[in-house]
């Protein structure tokens, strides 16, 4: 079951350049929401401040409060905990390539301390039937590696790998831009399902993406947030000039 | 900068004012024909409907291919909305104009009477709210779009006016049916322009606003 996410006045910084100001959006349980806007705009620090993954780069700074459900991550709970709770899916499929599929899926779990080969079994045919990827691979789970799917399969198997550990928030950096249409339609299809048991978060390029998957979108250039709303609004007649500006393409 | 494609809008806005200009000028031949019963101007007016038709093709498919290959989004998308709409409604603009010129015609053997009722004056107001729509959309103008509306009103009223004295004239002078049936129905034509005045200005007020107005408007 996902949970909401309240981000109350973040800043982000890398170094002395203040890259998010002043952030401040409520996501609803069990919804999609997309983040569009021009490159680097914020976006991709926007949902790296959401799993504590932006403090990793060296001289990168954070400042406000994510609640992720109840929890304050950045006061309450550690980077590993916050990561477990936030599945991460990036815009290039990164399976391990050493691995076998199976391994892939099974990774997190071990990391997490889950050994037993009776209990990793049924999570990862579930993760992976999750992903809609099992009826494509159950037949190879032990005798393929990750990098011998095609680059669509991959990217279903980073799903399930994120899956496994249970998350109740995804996020998902560009996670179509690198896959073909039919590849991408069934990203897009899983994203819908995936939204009744997982809050979800995808930053895109592709502004018709952003329609088709997700019910509110946010706009946001030169690291601030220009305009939240549902994503029919904004598309059709958002409130700001600068947002129909970039949408439009009237922009630069 | 999506320049190829805004290069496309200005063009599908430009095929629309000259389909714009037809319809117009359809419409104004028409209650000219009727005021002065002249026969070349009917034949004008008959003339300029496959044009009318052609160009309401044109700017159909023009349309569908932007919302097919370019995507458009907000206000870019309203304006393709309002377009295909405006089209549609200036293609039965063009129609009723010609229906107008046939009545002209149908007239033109029967006895000249003078008939309780002012179809000039109703088509001066009626062509009067299609201009003024059509200035609305070329400026992008949403609060001359909402002017129109009150013109709407009092077409409405001219028409139900001339529909209690028509409808007197044939009870009272049956002799008279045929003029009066042709006054009727011109005077319904008109109302039915002002009607299709009306939808254009509410989607010049869609395109500029995002805002919805037709009901609201109908209401009124």
């Amino acid at each position: 079951m996902g949970v909401g996410i309240q981000v109350d006045n973040l800043n982000a910084w890398y170094g002395s350049t203040h890259v998010l100001q002043q952030i401040t959006l409520r996501i609803a349980t069990n919804s999609v929401t997309a983040l569009i806007g021009p490159s680097g705009c914020g976006k991709s620090t926007f949902v790296r401040c959401l799993n504590r993954m932006h403090e990793t780069a060296p001289a990168a700074r954070v400042e406000g409060t994510v609640r992720i459900g109840d929890v304050d991550i950045y006061r309450e709970a550690s980077p590993v905990e916050t990561r477990r709770r936030t599945g991460m899916v990036f815009q290039r499929p990164n399976p391990f390539p050493t691995m076998t599929i199976y391994e892939n899926v099974a990774s997190g779990l071990r990391l997490g301390g889950i050994n037993k080969r009776a209990d990793i079994e049924p999570i990862v045919e579930r993760s992976l039937r999750q992903a809609a990827l099992w009826d494509e691979v159950k037949d190879t789970l032990h005798t393929k590696s990750g990098a011998s799917l095609s680059g669509g399969q991959q990217q279903r198997l980073c799903i399930a790998r994120a899956l496994a550990v249970d998350p109740e928030v995804l996020l998902m950096d560009e996670p179509a831009s690198a896959l073909d249409p039919i590849s991408t339609a069934k990203i897009e299809d899983l994203i819908f399902e995936l939204k009744d048991d997982y809050t979800i978060v995808i930053v895109t390029h592709s502004m018709q993406q952003a329609a088709r998957v997700a019910e509110e979108t946010g706009f946001f250039l030169s690291g601030q947030m220009i305009e939240f709303d549902k994503t029919d609004r904004i598309f059709t007649n958002p409130r700001d000039k600068r947002t129909e500006d970039y949408i439009t393409g009237r922009f630069g | 900068m999506r320049t190829r494609f805004h290069q496309s809008l200005d063009e599908l806005k430009e095929k629309l004012l000259v389909m714009a200009g037809f319809a117009e000028q359809a419409i104004q031949r028409s209650i000219e024909a009727y005021r002065t019963r002249d026969m070349a101007l009917v034949e004008l007016v008959r003339r300029s409907e496959p044009a009318i038709n052609r160009l309401e093709r044109e700017i159909d498919a023009t349309a569908l291919d932007l919302l097919a290959m370019e995507q458009p989004m907000a206000v870019d998308l309203r304006f393709i909305l309002s377009v295909i709409r405006i089209n549609a409604d200036l293609e039965r603009v063009g129609d009723l104009a010609v229906n107008i010129a046939m009545r002209t015609r149908d007239s033109v053997d029967l006895a000249q009477v003078d008939l309780p009722v002012d179809i000039p004056r109703l088509g001066t107001l009626a062509a009067a709210m299609i201009r003024k729509a059509l200035e609305a959309f070329i400026d992008g103008d949403a609060e001359l779009a909402e002017s129109v509306l009150a013109l709407d009103d009092q077409v409405d009223e001219l028409n139900t006016a001339a529909f209690a004295a028509l409808s007197a004239l044939i009870r009272d002078q049956p002799w008279l049916t045929a003029q009066a049936l042709n006054a009727l129905l011109i005077s319904r034509n008109l109302e039915r322009v002002g009607d299709h005045a009306t939808n254009i200005a509410e989607d010049v007020v869609f395109w500029v606003h995002g805002r919805d107005v037709r009901h609201k408007m109908n209401a009124a």
